[in-house]
């Protein structure tokens, strides 16, 4: 076992080997530009694009012409949302998202707010999960888009995409899904989920970094975005800038993986964190965060009572995870997921977040567990607040001072 | 953000940890910060009849820095005398332990856990608290 434990599949994963190996002939021999049309070295690279192109339309049960290349999903989220905002404001001005997506879609609709966008901001019930009769009351016949993520990437929940885009296209909107950390990982069907635009990134699904895709549906309806990029065109005009080739090359490879191993290893990974969850919530006041059915499979994000998560992050140096604390935080606020779900600031800042990957074994879970396990135990001896629980103080009987 | 040894050095072998029994006379217990804020720190002091800090143990709710901060905070409280214990600054602290700015609060944090358990001693001996400048959050 090496040290330390990687557990943090949910912030990035790490390039699969056979992904390496697919990607090192487009650095070497097949560096050509793929919009070189005169010469072999452009038809190489090209080709090379192109069957990626399929492999990641596969993923998705899309067309390879409904497949937009960007360099992320932070980009791709931009893409679609200033895209559709500005190609449909003839048509209304109307976007509902919720208060829990990626601050890639939250940002992105702060910005266009500034340009004259009205935008709703739906909370999310208890578990994570969005109130579909909310939804419903919020949409206005100006309501061009609708945009809410598939799965969330601090607590895993997946959010009801079917019966979220019948709504959004009842009422004439499109329907946007950041599916950033689902695809891959579990079946995503841009037909039968009903999406219009989706954003996917390569390096969640253990493909490199700095590519992704847009997926923009072509069929009922042709959806349009405008170009944010300006250029030479690439991306039937919706995306200018040379392809970046062997990342391109890369993501395909991923997503070909990820289909043909996706039923073995999802089963896999929720047996994982399955057992880690159920080891981890033996101990007295550690609760799970957000919906355990409706959930991605590698996912847990768990509190642990009276103990701060950046103080328990360090306990647990063998294990690489992340925290709702605010300690972990530029901002330093705690997790607005967390709080989003109604769960106190102490609560969400004794958070962590278990992401499983391809690469975790049972042997890596055996040891998470007896170091989180310890490490609670250990910090909750250190903690005034736990010996005031175990004397049956109220703590909100105190007065904090706050600071 | 990497941690400085000192840091890594007292939390993973905190100095004092532990409770003094607050309905001594002689013990001041001083409780600050809030669970919403992510650090509580608890610091309690024993202190004989010629004003001497004759020990301290500390509980604390937070991160890494917090918890260094409490217990180096209570290994420089053992044998100070009262007035020696109040001049201590949380800029003593933060140079010790080389903080980082983000960092700072946390030894405001023992500053005033050390205040506050000074002046609960003084109030139950009969004594007026001592005014501090209110601290800089």
């Amino acid at each position: 076992m090496d040290f330390p434990i990687y557990l943090d599949n949910n912030a990035t994963t790490p390039l699969d080997p056979r992904v390496l190996e697919a990607m090192l002939p487009y650095f070497n021999s097949k560096f050509g530009n793929a919009a070189s049309r005169n010469h072999a070295f452009g038809w190489a690279a090209e080709e090379g694009v192109d069957y990626a192109r399929e492999q990641v339309a596969k993923l998705i049960g899309a067309n390879e012409k409904e497949i937009i290349f960007t360099s992320g999903a932070t980009e791709s989220d931009n893409l679609a949302i200033k895209g559709v905002f500005e190609m449909y404001k003839d048509k209304g001005n109307h976007v509902i998202t919720t208060i829990t997506e990626h601050k890639a879609v939250l940002d992105t609709c702060k910005h266009i707010e500034k340009l004259g966008a009205r935008v709703t901001y739906l909370g999310v019930k208890e578990d994570g999960l969005v109130d579909l009769a909310e939804l419903e009351a919020a949409m206005t016949p100006e309501t061009i888009l609708v945009s809410i993520m598939y799965g969330n990437n601090e607590i895993g929940v997946i959010q009801p995409i079917k019966e979220i885009s019948a709504i959004a296209h009842k009422h004439g909107a499109l329907f946007m899904t950041d599916a950033t950390q689902a695809v891959g990982k579990i079946p995503v069907d841009v037909n039968a989920d009903g999406i219009d635009l989706l954003a996917m990134t390569a390096h969640k699904m253990y493909g490199p970094k700095g590519v992704g895709a847009l997926y923009v549906r072509r069929k009922g309806p042709r959806v349009k975005v405008t170009a944010q990029m300006d250029g030479g065109g690439h991306e039937r005009g919706m995306r200018s800038g040379t392809l970046n080739v062997p990342g391109i090359v890369g993501f395909g490879k991923a997503c070909e993986l990820c289909y043909n191993e996706m039923e073995s290893e999802a089963a896999r990974l929720s047996a994982m964190r399955d057992r880690l969850q159920r080891e981890l919530t033996v101990l007295e006041e550690s609760y799970v965060n957000g919906n355990v059915e409706h959930r991605l499979p590698h996912v847990a994000n768990i509190s642990f009572k009276y103990v701060e998560g950046e103080g328990l992050m360090m306990a647990m140096k063998d294990l690489a995870v992340s925290s709702g604390s605010a300690c972990t935080s530029a901002s330093l606020e705690p997790s607005y997921v967390l709080k989003s779900l109604g769960l106190s600031d102490d609560l969400a800042h004794s958070s962590i977040r278990f992401g499983l990957g391809r690469f975790t074994t049972d042997e890596e879970i055996d040891h998470a567990i007896a170091v989180t396990k310890h490490s609670v135990t250990h910090l909750r001896e250190l903690s005034p607040l736990w010996e005031m629980f175990k004397e049956g103080i109220d703590l909100d009987s105190i007065e904090w001072a706050e600071h | 953000m990497a941690y400085s040894d000192k840091v890594i050095d007292h939390y993973t072998n905190p100095r004092n940890v532990g409770t003094l029994d607050k309905s001594s006379h002689k013990v001041g217990t001083g409780l600050v910060g809030a669970p919403e804020c992510g650090d509580v720190m608890r610091l309690q002091i024993e202190v004989d009849d010629n004003n001497v800090i004759t020990d301290a143990k500390f509980k604390t709710f937070g991160c890494g820095s917090a918890i260094a901060s409490s217990s180096l905070a209570t290994e420089w409280l053992k044998g100070k005398s009262i007035d020696d214990a109040m001049a201590i600054d949380n800029m003593d602290i933060v140079e010790e332990l080389a903080l980082p700015p983000v960092k700072i609060h946390c030894s405001v944090l023992a500053e005033d856990a050390i205040k506050a358990a000074i002046n609960d001693y003084r109030v139950k001996n009969g004594l007026a608290p001592i005014e501090t400048e209110k601290s800089h959050h």
